[in-house]
């Protein structure tokens, strides 16, 4: 009997379970798959049974197992709700209705067990998580501690100053960056308000920025702005101010973050007038100067009526102040000169030091020429009285260019050019005086004179360079030698060829100096190569003026260049015109005779152009004639063949061998030239077929890589003649 | 609200927007604890029957089902899956998990359900919430090879080099990746595939990768509400779309059944196995 009631009643705890399941899942989360939940369930409905069956019935079972039911987390209202109405529904029915009043009082005890398990438990969850508040929030505050302090920290020591403000403008925190800035304490800051710390300089601007970043408008501004230090020094900083708003939007305090500037400002106006004025005579520089001339050229409106003058001056004979006296009385002078000058602009003239011993007086406002020449007397005057300079009395004198004319139609660029002129004008005229600016004069031969009288200083500053066009034998077209042609690169005109100045330095003797200088350079070129080729290196054949051979110090000149550079003589050329040897002066020639004696070759260059008389060519003392290349000329046609010519050339080339000398044969331009010159027995080419005049370095190639050379070979144009 | 919040936060939607810190905290200063908003961690709980919350919390959970009735169901059925994924990790041989957006870990705690079947398993949990995370230091305090740590999904190395998350864990073994109903509170901005990339890189091979997301797709009859909530309260949700939730798993093989349908993943109930809980889950196998 107990048996079989304990099957049936297994059968009945089954599908309670089951059902029991099916009723609750889904309204509580338990982290339970079916099969654990039935289970669960089971051993529920088991006790629940057992309970029913025990005599007296054991209520107590029903809150245990209610206690059980929550302990799953079956928490959701529903699954009791269920669990009660499945319960008081099925039991009796599966264990008998007589057992109604016993299951209403397992499910009422179930009821209490579910309510003060689930009321226990939502206590200690309660207090769980306010424990897990406390906590968060404890450690949540030691972050902030750590926070603050990590600020309070970058906030004192901090190499900006800054401070807090309220909306109100009173300064409520300072960091001892800022009190060191203004040398307050921060409790005399503290005592300030923001707008005390006001400079009479600021501009009305900053102010306006103020109001209406407290006023919410703004969120920052930065500035440059000058604060007085408590001691009254000013100081200047880079002010950087922020507006800090509250959670809801509004203004709630201003942050100033300050840098002081003040020495950096210091430095830079230094620097500004340094990069303005002229160290030695404090005067304005070239620089400003030409700022200024812009300026007024850029801002007349077209139509005005304004007129612009200046006076260009430049010292008479400086170089050789410098030179004699030193640079300590030639910069004493200068200082002086500066002085006087200043002194005579008494109408707000600008003067300014242009660089070397060239000033300029400027007249922005012009009322005429006669101001101008007016002002350029007076310089002229002030300038004359002797000057005390290191116990001695010297005297200066100096050159004006005067320029005088209306604004609108001309530009800065074209006043100071024509300024330039005038005052080499000035200078050509004879010294200590004034020239006026003449439109109506050649602007071609204002030119030409402005740079015959610009080239003394040219060869100083070396503007002239020196180029080198190969000299080849005939017979291998291997380079022998190199003649150096001079060049002028000027700095507004670029490079000049020598057809451009060698005519005006013959004219003005600065041909003496000019040729001295490349004499100087070529040996010492040819020197270097010689150090590096020995016996390879090429002679080097430089050009001497007429007015070069007639002074008397030219043998000595070349002598100390020798000297000086080191240069063998035999690898040292001089070429001469035709008309420089066929003066009769004695004097050019016993300077020949004296070259020759040190070892140096004469060449006699662009023979057969000029005086040509060929008894005389005997009595010369002359190494080399250089064929002037207009023989040549119709020789260079391969199609063309001109015995005539052929036979002049023929006629000169023997002549020079008969007496002893090497010919050259210039202007070389074709291969055809080439051959035919070879086999009539010009003995040496030069010419574009075979070179251009070249850099120095172009012919260290040359030397380096004689196989690669960039001209054809004699066998090359024998072919092309053959063919 | 912080902007951290969203990740675990189902009821962030129904928050007004743009008035909280997260816009002016910067990212070095301390997470406050504002009793006074609601906690994403200790709704989630009120979802789940539990009592790790306070008015405030119950007040915003009453409202989103509201709005949203099944949204109880939905978080049962992807706390249902967590569950069945972690049992089937450990079958797998997984012993090492670390749960990401764990919120407050009371019903079905990972390292509960997985020490049912091997009682060595190692749980790290993390969370963004200090309090949550206090809670879960209380909880797990005297059990063994456990830990929680305060850190955001998309801090990848912040994570994985945290001193607890190297103590307990040991990242040259396989390690199950928990991040369950997490990813549909990170907006692409965030670039949370790029941090799901970066954990593969650095996880072992045989690791494995748990993972669920909420989806309009799937719940045709409800996409229509859901859009709508979406309108009315301009969440940062994103509801990604089945291809794009896919995407998280580039360089994982997903395992059988493959991305499915949130209840469907392995079901082992009558409660589960209902495709029409909204909401896709897989997990994904680095090799």
């Amino acid at each position: 009997m107990t048996d079989i009631r304990t099957r049936a009643d297994a059968i009945v705890v089954d599908s309670l379970a089951r059902e029991w399941a099916v009723e609750v899942e889904g309204t509580s989360y338990v982290p339970m798959g079916s099969d654990e939940l039935v289970e669960y369930l089971t051993e529920i409905s088991a006790d629940l049974v057992a309970a029913l069956r025990a005599r007296p019935v054991r209520a107590a079972v029903g809150h245990d197992a209610g206690r059980r039911l929550v302990q799953a987390h079956f928490t959701g209202p529903s699954t009791v709700e269920r669990t009660l109405m499945l319960l008081g529904r099925r039991l009796p029915e599966l264990l008998g209705d007589e057992l109604r009043e016993d299951v209403l009082a397992l499910v009422g005890a179930l009821a209490a067990g579910y309510a003060t398990t689930l009321r226990d438990r939502t206590l200690d969850e309660q207090e769980a998580i306010r424990r897990a508040v406390i906590v968060a929030r404890h450690q949540t505050e030691q972050a902030l501690h750590a926070s603050e302090a990590r600020f309070r920290a970058m906030f004192y020591e901090a190499a900006i100053g800054i401070g807090l403000g309220d909306v109100h403008g009173r300064i409520v925190e300072v960091n001892p960056a800022l009190t060191q800035m203004f040398g307050y304490t921060a409790q005399e800051m503290r005592r300030r308000t923001v707008g005390e710390l006001a400079h009479p300089e600021d501009l009305p601007s900053v102010w306006v920025l103020y109001e209406r970043l407290l006023a919410g408008e703004l969120d920052n501004f930065c500035i440059e702005k000058r604060f007085y230090r408590k001691d009254g020094e000013e100081i200047i900083c880079n002010l950087t101010l922020s507006l800090v708003r509250d959670e809801r939007g509004r203004p709630s305090y201003q942050v100033a973050m300050l840098e002081d500037v003040t020495e950096r400002h210091a430095l830079q106006s230094h620097l500004e007038y340094q990069a303005f004025h002229d160290t030695l005579t404090t005067l304005p520089n070239r620089a400003l100067f030409t700022q200024r001339l812009e300026h007024i050229f850029t801002t007349t409106p077209p139509g005005s009526a304004r007129r612009v003058g200046l006076c260009f001056l430049d010292l008479d004979g400086f170089k050789a102040v410098n030179d004699s006296l030193g640079h300590d009385v030639g910069d004493l002078m200068l200082e002086e000169v500066a002085r006087r000058l200043a002194d005579q602009a008494t109408d707000g003239e600008l003067v300014a030091r242009m660089g070397g011993d060239e000033f300029v007086v400027l007249v922005e406002n012009s009322r005429g020429v006669e101001q101008l020449i007016a002002l350029a007397e007076r310089i002229l005057t002030a300038l004359a009285e002797p000057l005390e300079l290191a116990d001695q009395e010297l005297t200066v004198s100096a050159s004006i260019g005067i320029v005088e004319r209306p604004v609108t139609g001309g530009d800065s660029s074209e006043l100071m050019r024509a300024a330039d002129i005038t005052l080499y004008s000035a200078k050509a005229d004879g010294r200590g005086r004034w020239a006026l600016h003449d439109p109506s004069r050649d602007e071609a031969e204002i030119t030409r004179f402005a740079l015959s009288a610009a080239m003394p200083a040219a060869i100083e500053r070396e503007e002239f360079f020196v180029l080198y066009q190969p000299l080849v034998a005939m017979g291998d077209h291997g380079m022998r030698g190199v003649e150096a042609l001079v060049r002028w690169h000027h700095p507004r005109l670029g490079v000049l060829g020598p057809g451009r100045f060698i005519g005006l330095a013959e004219e003005t003797g600065a041909i003496v100096a000019l040729g001295h200088w490349v004499l100087a350079s070529a040996c010492r070129d040819a020197r270097r190569w010689y150090d590096e080729f020995g016996d390879a290196a090429p002679f080097v054949s430089v050009n001497v003026a007429p007015r070069q051979l007639h002074e008397p110090s030219l043998l000595a000149d070349v002598e100390q260049v020798l000297a000086d550079t080191g240069l063998p003589s035999h690898l040292l050329q001089i070429e001469l015109t035709e008309r420089a040897l066929t003066t009769d002066e004695g004097a050019p020639l016993k300077a020949l005779d004296g070259l020759r004696e040190l070892g140096v070759r004469i060449a006699i260059d662009d023979f057969g152009t000029g005086y040509s008389n060929l008894s005389y060519l005997r009595k010369l003392p002359v190494d080399v004639i250089k064929l002037d290349g207009s023989f040549g000329e119709r020789l260079r046609d391969e199609e063309v063949t001109n015995t005539v010519d052929e036979r002049i050339v023929g006629t000169l080339v023997d002549l020079g061998h008969a007496l002893g000398m090497t010919v050259c044969a210039e202007g070389v331009e074709t291969g055809a030239q080439a051959s035919r010159l070879r086999r009539l027995g010009c003995d040496e080419g030069q010419g574009w077929h075979f070179a251009a005049a070249l850099p120095r370095e172009d012919i260290q190639e040359v030397l380096r890589h004689p196989d690669a050379r960039s001209w054809p070979g004699p066998e090359d144009a024998l072919a092309s003649s053959v063919s | 609200m912080d902007e951290q919040d969203r990740e675990r936060a189902p009821v962030r939607m129904l928050l007004p927007r743009g008035d909280g810190d997260g816009v002016t905290r910067p990212a070095w200063a301390p997470q406050e604890v504002d009793l006074d908003r609601p906690s994403a961690a200790r709704v989630y709980d009120y979802y789940l029957g539990g009592s790790h919350n306070f008015a405030v919390d119950r007040e915003m959970a009453r409202r989103a089902i509201a709005d949203w009735p099944e949204l109880p169901q939905i978080m049962r059925s992807n706390r249902a899956f967590l569950r069945r994924a972690v049992r089937w990790c450990v079958a797998q041989g997984v012993d090492q998990f670390l749960d990401i957006g764990s919120g407050i870990p009371t019903v079905g705690a990972v390292h509960e359900v997985a020490r049912t079947d091997d009682p060595a398993v190692r749980v790290v949990y993390v969370d963004v919430d200090p309090v949550a995370v206090a809670h879960s230091v209380a909880l797990l305090d005297g059990v063994p090879g456990t830990g929680a740590v305060q850190a955001d999904l998309c801090d990848v190395d912040g994570v994985l080099d945290d001193p607890v998350v190297r103590d307990v864990l040991d990242l040259d073994r396989p390690v199950a990746l928990l991040v369950v109903a997490l990813l549909h509170f990170v907006a692409d901005d965030r670039e949370p595939a790029a941090a799901l990339a970066r954990y593969r890189e650095r996880l072992a091979p045989g690791s494995l990768l748990v993972l669920s997301h909420a989806s309009a797709d799937g719940a045709p009859d409800r996409a229509g509400d859901h859009i709508a909530l979406y309108r009315r309260t301009a969440t940062p949700m994103s509801m990604r779309p089945y291809d794009a939730v896919l995407r998280f798993f580039d360089g994982f093989d997903l395992v059988e059944p493959g991305l499915v349908p949130l209840s469907t993943w392995r079901p082992d109930g009558a409660a589960d196995g209902d495709a029409r809980v909204p909401g896709y889950a897989g997990v994904g196998r680095r090799d």
